[in-house]
């Protein structure tokens, strides 16, 4: 059974069709690259997955039972989790807050739950050793590379059981040391059976780690296939219209 | 290998004491300290017990409103409006004491004003994006001209059956010959150090300064949080006027006139961040505490008084150089 099933999903916003009767599924354990033009409806499909647009049409089925949210802390509760393009990270506060941040451990009973800091330090700890990142719970996020704020925001994910994780542009802006990191980071959620969609411009990366390759144009789906019978060139004609669609 | 992966990750990159030396409220302690024993020594006056409690009680009321001043500076905002809230509070607990009610009476009139006002700039703030510094700035002008409206303008210095409790309860000193609103203020700080460091909303406070868009993808409530700030800043005044009305004796209408900004200069030199995302309740203390240190020993080393402002601004830009300069060092 597949994790997440969307069947004709369309999305306009007035006369703009952003997303036009879009079907395709996840399976559990599978990297799937979602690439397209600027404007293509990339955002648009991911943003209805974590929950802050609903579809116009079309219906999502989550490990079969029919997924309605109203609201992207809906999406969390599901087992959705989402690394946004800029992470969203606080530069002010440790590593160990980023990632507990908005839903703290407490200790304590009533109105003396206090902060349960020893807690959280561990747990972040135990996550960026899984995640094989050189980081450490204490430290302030002002202070860390592109790579380990990556690793924050990955670990983020990784708190509750996630099912799915969708990754805005995780490569953009780093350097290549760092988009190896990354790449690695994408490879431990998947051998832990979560299902990732990785939006991405980068080719490199879309055919070094995904399974499938997902090409969206002008709201349709182009394309939807495996890595390994498909090609960058294909990709790239597919995603600037060169190659019409492709089964 | 050497160093394992998990011994890394367990390290802890700053000691004690460089976390003590790189923070801003360590050194103004210092300079605090410094000054004390300084005017100790050059002057007879300044470590009379007299003295002492003076400077100690005239702290408290920019410290208290700092206090409530430092909640709203670690999100990001600004509130303008403390001085004038601090006089809208005392005016209404005097007006309702003088018309003949008990104290309870007048201190929970008091605080509800106070709340409302605090409740009325943050709605605004958070939910209809009204720029902070525009909200209060109008709202530093509305507060001062209810508390004249109320009193008509005059002194009240008349507070009802109730007057003497009134009184000793700002200008007593209960326990140990410490002035009761130094004892305020030490509650007060405690209250507010423990909730920034210890409880989620504290958390979410810094947070919100530190990203406010990525507090709210990652599901904090910032909009009632803000709301809720800036009710603590209009609370903090309204305390601060009430125990300041005590001491007094008596309310005028230009009661807490210009207080904004010392508040704000307190917070900063004490180390917060007007840009958001740094602040302490210690901070905030000590930040008054220089000032009024500074004020005091003006007056005690005989400089003409016109020089106080200069001294003050001084201490404020020197303060925050501190800060520059490790920041340079870092981005080099």
């Amino acid at each position: 059974m597949s994790v997440l099933e969307l069947a004709n999903i369309s999305k306009h916003f007035g006369a703009i069709q952003a997303v036009n009767d879009v079907s395709f599924s996840l399976e559990a354990g599978e990297v799937v690259g979602l690439m397209g033009d600027n404007g293509a409806g990339k955002s648009t499909l991911v943003k209805m997955i974590a929950g802050n647009f609903h579809p116009s049409h079309g219906t999502m089925r989550l490990e079969g039972k029919d997924l309605v949210m109203h609201k992207p802390a809906d999406a969390r509760q599901h087992g959705i989790e989402i690394v946004h393009q800029d992470l969203a990270l606080c530069n002010n506060l440790t590593a160990a807050a980023n990632v507990y941040l908005g839903r703290e451990l407490r200790r304590g009973f009533g109105p003396l739950r206090i902060l349960d800091y020893g807690a959280m330090y561990k747990r972040a700890g135990q996550l960026f050793a899984e995640l094989k990142s050189e980081t450490r719970p204490r430290d302030l996020v002002k202070q860390m590379s592109g790579g380990q704020r990556q690793a924050v925001a990955i670990a983020r994910t990784m708190l509750s059981q996630a099912k799915i994780v969708l990754m805005d542009e995780p490569t953009a802006a780093i350097s290549v040391r760092q988009v190896a990191e990354v790449l690695n980071l994408i490879r431990h959620l998947r051998d832990q059976g979560i299902a990732v969609v990785l939006i991405s411009h980068r080719m490199p990366d879309v055919f070094d780690v995904a399974d499938r390759v997902i090409v969206m144009r002008r709201g349709r789906k182009v394309a939807d296939k495996k890595i390994a019978s498909s090609s960058p060139e294909e990709v790239t004609g597919l995603i600037t219209g060169a190659i019409e669609q492709v089964a | 290998m050497a160093v394992t992966l998990d011994q890394t990750i367990a390290q802890k990159q700053h000691t004690f004491l460089s976390r003590l030396f790189a923070n801003q409220t360590f050194w103004v302690v210092i300079a605090v300290i410094l000054a004390c024993l300084f005017l100790s020594v050059a002057t007879d006056s300044f470590a009379t017990s007299k003295n002492i409690f003076n400077i100690t009680r005239n702290i408290t009321f920019v410290a208290i409103v700092a206090l409530g001043m430092t909640f709203v500076i670690i999100t990001g905002g600004i509130d303008l409006s403390v001085g004038s809230v601090l006089c809208l509070s005392s005016m209404v607990l005097a007006v309702t004491m003088h018309a003949g009610y008990s104290i309870e009476v007048g201190i929970l009139a008091s605080i509800a004003t106070a709340l409302a006002i605090g409740a009325f700039n943050g709605l605004l703030i958070a939910y209809l994006g009204f720029p902070p510094f525009v909200v209060t700035l109008g709202m530093l002008s509305v507060a001062r001209s209810l508390a004249m409206v109320a009193s008509n303008n005059t002194v009240v210095f008349q507070f009802g059956p109730d007057h003497q409790k009134l009184l000793s309860l700002g200008g007593g000193a209960w326990v140990f010959g410490i002035a009761n609103p130094v004892l305020y203020m030490i509650l007060l700080a405690a209250i507010t150090g423990f909730i920034l460091r210890w409880t989620k909303f504290g958390r979410h406070i810094f947070a919100i300064g530190g990203n406010e868009h990525a507090a709210t993808l990652t599901g904090v409530p910032v909009k009632q949080i803000k709301v809720v700030v800036y009710m603590i800043s209009a609370l903090s005044a309204g305390l601060a006027g009430i125990i300041q009305t005590g001491w007094l004796g008596a309310v005028t209408t230009n009661l807490g006139n210009g207080m904004e900004l010392q508040v704000i200069a307190a917070t900063v030199i004490g180390g917060a961040n007007l840009a958001g995302g740094v602040g302490t309740a210690l901070g905030a203390v000590v930040g008054a505490a220089l000032i009024e240190v500074i004020r005091n020993s003006l007056g005690l080393l005989g400089i003409n008084a016109f020089w106080q402002g200069t001294f003050i601004g001084g201490a404020i830009i020197l303060a925050v150089l501190f800060d520059r300069i490790r920041n340079f060092r870092r981005s080099d």
